[in-house]
């Protein structure tokens, strides 16, 4: 960190909201869009969500199966690594804690690849996955999801930085060890905790 | 700018493209601003000496780190528009209404300042003249497309680039002299021009993409999703398109 940047004070700022992590600023009703690819159409009855990779019960349900678990939902604050974050929002699916439990991952898996209809791939620790920490989602604020918010279904893991909540998700595959899903690869940080700023490769 | 979702280089096309780690990547370094210049009342080019510079690849982007005395800071991405071989980086920057970063850029910025800048950062949307390429860009959106423009001309193969440039007007489109004489077809919705009326960019716009060319889409979020179409609808194939959909963060 060095100086100041002459001439420079910033927004007036009256207290910092607790909710922002370092670097990130409140984007209000908006919900910027900034997907890298053409906006998929995806038939929710052609779609399916598996986990397989190190289970003893590689498991693929249908949206209908899907919609037939108990629902649950999120309530708080996404952080996407251009800065913009947005407060006291919600969403509403399954959370990933029942997948896996029927899935039943082996002692060995620690990490997870997502993988997405479109071929997109992120990575994950498993700990990020477990523990009510995250969810497949389909709708927001009690709407269905967009299409370019990653509707009709997303993953959503709101506690890193949002491109790890991979839109269109198809697949989660267990894994022993990590491996850079599309954006690792391309500059964006393993983990991607915002409390951390670990923005970029390196962080 | 980043995204949460995009096709993976898993296989197909372009994973030969996007090696792991071919995109060059920088850290944080103080840059010294050696030129700010106002092309339209609402962007300010700015040219940057950064040190240690790690040369760029058309179509990335760096981030600027503002300090204010108290400590508080606020980061943007700004696209890159020149090429690597250009001694300095140029970012074009869009004077937002009420933008915090862009407004200081814009309005306070000046010769012999320096900034802290961290880049450059992107390895998606990133083009090296090595394959043919089409690509669509609206209002600021063409900033990273400029880059591929100058690149395809330093390295002698202009052909392998074909540009459609989008705006409201003719004063609107940054870089327009530089676009329109290099050939880009030059589409603008509410001024009528020589070879096209006034009108939104449609499919006639584009050339036919059966042929496979990577098709680069840039500017903001309608615009790209309505480009990105178009380009589906022109023959591209989803896999050979990449999006960078510029987001309101001032």
């Amino acid at each position: 960190m060095t100086g100041p940047t002459r001439g420079f004070f910033g927004r007036t700022r009256t207290e910092r909201d607790p909710r922002l992590p370092p670097g990130q600023y409140d984007t209000g009703s908006g919900w910027p869009v900034l997907t890298a690819e053409v906006t998929p159409h995806l038939d929710p009855q052609k779609w399916t969500f598996t986990i397989d990779g190190l289970v003893e019960n590689p498991t693929t349900w249908t949206w209908d199966e899907m919609h037939a678990l108990p629902q649950s939902e999120y309530q708080g604050d996404i952080h996407c690594v251009t800065t913009w974050s947005k407060l006291a929002t919600s969403f509403g699916g399954v959370s990933l804690d029942g997948l896996l439990a029927t899935a039943r991952p082996l002692p060995e898996a620690s990490f997870v690849m997502a993988t997405s209809t479109t071929k997109y791939t992120t990575n994950l620790p498993l700990a990020d996955i477990q523990d009510g920490k995250a969810w497949v989602a389909w709708s927001h604020e009690g709407k269905a999801l967009t299409r370019e918010h990653g509707g009709p279904v997303r993953l959503l893991v709101p506690h890193l930085y949002f491109w790890k909540s991979a839109k269109w998700v198809t697949r989660l595959t267990l894994m022993d060890h990590d491996e850079p899903g599309f954006w690792e690869r391309n500059g964006y940080h393993d983990r991607g905790d915002p409390w951390a700023e670990q923005r970029y490769q390196g962080d | 700018m980043p995204a949460s979702s995009l096709p993976g280089a898993t296989a197909g096309s372009d994973a030969a493209i996007l090696r792991p780690g071919r995109a060059p990547a920088g850290g944080w370094r103080t840059a010294t601003v050696r030129e700010v210049a106002h092309p339209t009342p609402r962007t300010a080019m700015i040219r940057l000496d950064v040190p240690a510079r790690v040369d760029h690849l058309p179509g990335q982007h760096y981030v600027v780190r503002l300090t204010a005395p108290d400590g508080y800071t606020a980061s943007r991405s700004y696209s890159v528009a020149s090429p690597p071989s250009d001694p300095l980086i140029e970012l074009l920057v869009e004077r937002l209404d009420d933008g915090e970063v862009s407004g200081f850029l814009a309005d306070v910025l000046a010769p012999g300042d320096t900034l802290e800048v961290r880049g450059p950062i992107g390895g998606w949307f990133v083009w090296d003249a090595d394959r043919p390429a089409v690509a669509v860009g609206g209002g600021t959106g063409v900033v990273p497309l400029v880059a591929m423009l100058r690149h395809a001309r330093d390295r002698g193969r202009p052909e392998l680039f074909t540009m459609v440039a989008a705006a409201g007007r003719w004063a609107d489109l940054p870089y327009a002299e530089e676009l329109a004489a290099a050939g880009a077809r030059i589409v603008l919705s509410r001024e009528d021009r020589p070879e096209r009326p006034a009108g939104r960019i449609g499919l006639d716009d584009l050339p036919d993409l059966t042929a496979g060319p990577t098709v680069f889409v840039c500017g903001s979020a309608a615009f790209a999703e309505a480009a990105s179409s178009l380009a589906v609808r022109a023959g591209a194939d989803e896999d050979s398109v990449r999006v960078e959909r510029f987001g309101p963060s001032g």
